[in-house]
């Protein structure tokens, strides 16, 4: 039987530029990895920054952190490029339409209480436009 | 028939049954209206919500050599100085100084007048920079420090207009996205937010201003507060249900309330993208059960609440007076309503969570004996009407 697969979502940072190299086309390429990226910006003589979900089995994956790590990249596994910070959070409810995915949702209907799945959440940053409690924040 | 001495006779002694405007319906329901107003002693309603109508004075106590502010900065918000020499206010809409506003739109407004009244109540450490032209009495022309709220002699919040009766829905009938005071409107009604706690809220819980006062004791972000007057725009003419409920925003209350007793978590400045800044507050006002009458107006549902239907594109801002429909707060909590053929999402920018928070937190105080009611000394208008500006070419 094969190894199932996996989504694992990931966050790295480029201290400096590392951008010449195509990290990601080896990711794809040679671990045979699906990715899919939710925010990039890398730009020369910058910090940059790439977060994405990789699919793949486990030991593909585990190869493709060890191929990353040779270059000067952090790998922030637990990574997520959104904070949703409870206790600024009022609990109105004013983004809920706003997030494309209910990654921000009534974790509690009767209580009307706003919860946040981070898994879902694909860091389209809406709800840091319209939290009028700057609830929401980006790590970059 | 209840008086005011016997509630507070029964809360003093830890007696009084209280409910929340949310339990009560229910409750009414089963025991029967006449039964469940004998052993209720009092409702607790509640809001939390933006309240740009709200600043605060604050008093600074005198430096040596004296200082006559004139014009003065807190974390470089304005503040109004034009009151006695170390007294000043500030507004809770007031941008900071140097804020680009919307010259980058829609503006970010992330710090405002708002915000210095929540890291005031936060305990946080603030800036004062004040200038004057000096006199012989007051010689000093400048000073810089910085201050908490606890160095304060007074900081006494006061709202000139806070927890309207009712009020509109927003939506967006326009092809590009609108930035309002409601919040982001998407184009083409693709969402729409309202901003009451529905059946939680006071003034639907006593429509006709029975009760609730000038000089009724609220809760106030955690402080004991007042109503002090009726609230700016206070309509008492409005169009009404059999509940009634306005079929607009009507009524209003001022109120006022010592920040020193305040509490974070209910004071919380405001950014609206495109708009502003603001303050949002949470208010809790106690319904004293005098009669079966009383309770029965204090078993409203969202599912009696109309609210109207406002477009923010064209008719708000041009003042039309145009309503598109009247949605339920039923409705509205149960996600949206149906607009044109179309289904439209509703969210709130008040918080409903909050708001029952608070009315249990009132509750809970008024049980413990800690919160006494007190009689209003007079009443909110049940006749006036609000007057729009009318733009006049030249002086008559």
């Amino acid at each position: 039987m094969s190894e199932p697969t996996v989504t694992r979502k990931l966050m790295l940072f480029f201290p400096r530029c590392e951008c010449e190299k195509p990290i990601i086309y080896h990711l794809v390429k040679d671990y045979g990895l699906v990715v899919n990226v939710f925010r990039a910006k890398v730009t020369p003589e910058e910090e940059g920054y790439l977060v994405l979900d990789v699919t793949g089995t486990e030991s593909d994956i585990e190869k493709a952190l060890a191929f990353v790590k040779t270059f000067d990249v952090k790998i922030n596994a637990a990574g997520k490029g959104l904070h949703w910070d409870a206790g600024r959070c009022t609990h109105c409810g004013v983004c809920l339409p706003h997030c494309p995915t209910e990654a921000l949702f009534y974790g509690n209907p009767d209580k009307r209480e706003v919860a946040f799945d981070e898994d879902k959440c694909i860091e389209c940053l809406a709800c840091i436009k319209v939290c009028p409690f700057n609830a929401c924040s980006s790590a970059f | 028939m209840k008086s005011y001495e016997e509630i507070n006779r029964k809360i003093a002694a830890g007696d009084a049954v209280v409910m929340t405007a949310a339990e009560v319906a229910g409750y009414v329901e089963r025991k029967g209206l006449e039964a469940a107003a004998r052993e209720i002693d009092v409702v607790t309603t509640a809001t939390f919500g933006p309240m740009c109508s709200s600043g605060c004075f604050l008093n600074f106590g005198h430096s040596s050599p004296r200082i006559r502010m004139t014009e003065a900065w807190i974390q470089d918000v304005p503040a109004y100085a034009g009151v006695a020499a170390v007294d000043l206010f500030i507004g809770a809409t007031q941008l900071r100084h140097g804020d680009p506003a919307n010259m980058n739109y829609p503006g970010e407004f992330a710090y405002g007048g708002g915000h210095v009244m929540e890291d005031l109540v936060s305990g946080r450490e603030l800036q004062l920079f004040a200038l004057s032209y000096g006199t012989d009495d007051y010689p000093r022309r400048e000073v810089r420090t910085y201050f908490t709220i606890n160095d304060l002699n007074q900081a006494i919040m006061v709202n000139p207009r806070n927890c309207y009766q009712n009020y509109n829905v927003a939506v967006n009938l326009s092809d590009k996205t609108v930035y309002s005071y409601m919040g982001t409107l998407l184009p083409q009604a693709r969402n729409a937010t309202y901003s009451s706690a529905g059946q939680l809220s006071p003034l639907l819980n006593d429509p006709h201003y029975d009760v609730i006062g000038i000089g009724t004791a609220i809760w106030l972000a955690g402080a004991r507060g007042h109503v002090y007057a009726e609230g700016t725009q206070h309509c008492a003419i409005a169009d009404r249900n059999d509940y009634g409920v306005p079929s607009e925003g009507a009524g209003t209350m001022a109120l006022t309330a010592d920040m020193k007793q305040m509490i974070p978590e209910y004071v919380r400045g405001v950014s609206l993208r495109g708009y502003g800044v603001s303050l949002a507050l949470g208010v809790g006002v106690p319904i004293p059960v005098l009669s079966p009458a009383h309770l029965q107006r204090a078993c409203i549902r969202d599912s009696d609440i109309m609210a109207p239907v406002v477009d923010y594109a064209d008719d708000y801002p041009e003042n039309s007076g145009r309503i598109l429909k009247h949605v339920s707060y039923a409705e509205l909590k149960g996600g949206g309503f149906e607009l044109n053929g179309k289904e439209v999402a509703a969210a709130s920018i008040s918080s409903y969570n909050k708001a029952l928070k608070i009315a249990h937190r009132l509750a809970d105080e008024i049980r413990r004996g800690d919160f006494l009611l007190a009689a209003p000394l007079g009443s909110l208008p049940r006749e006036s009407r609000n007057r729009p500006l009318k733009i006049r070419e030249a002086a008559q």
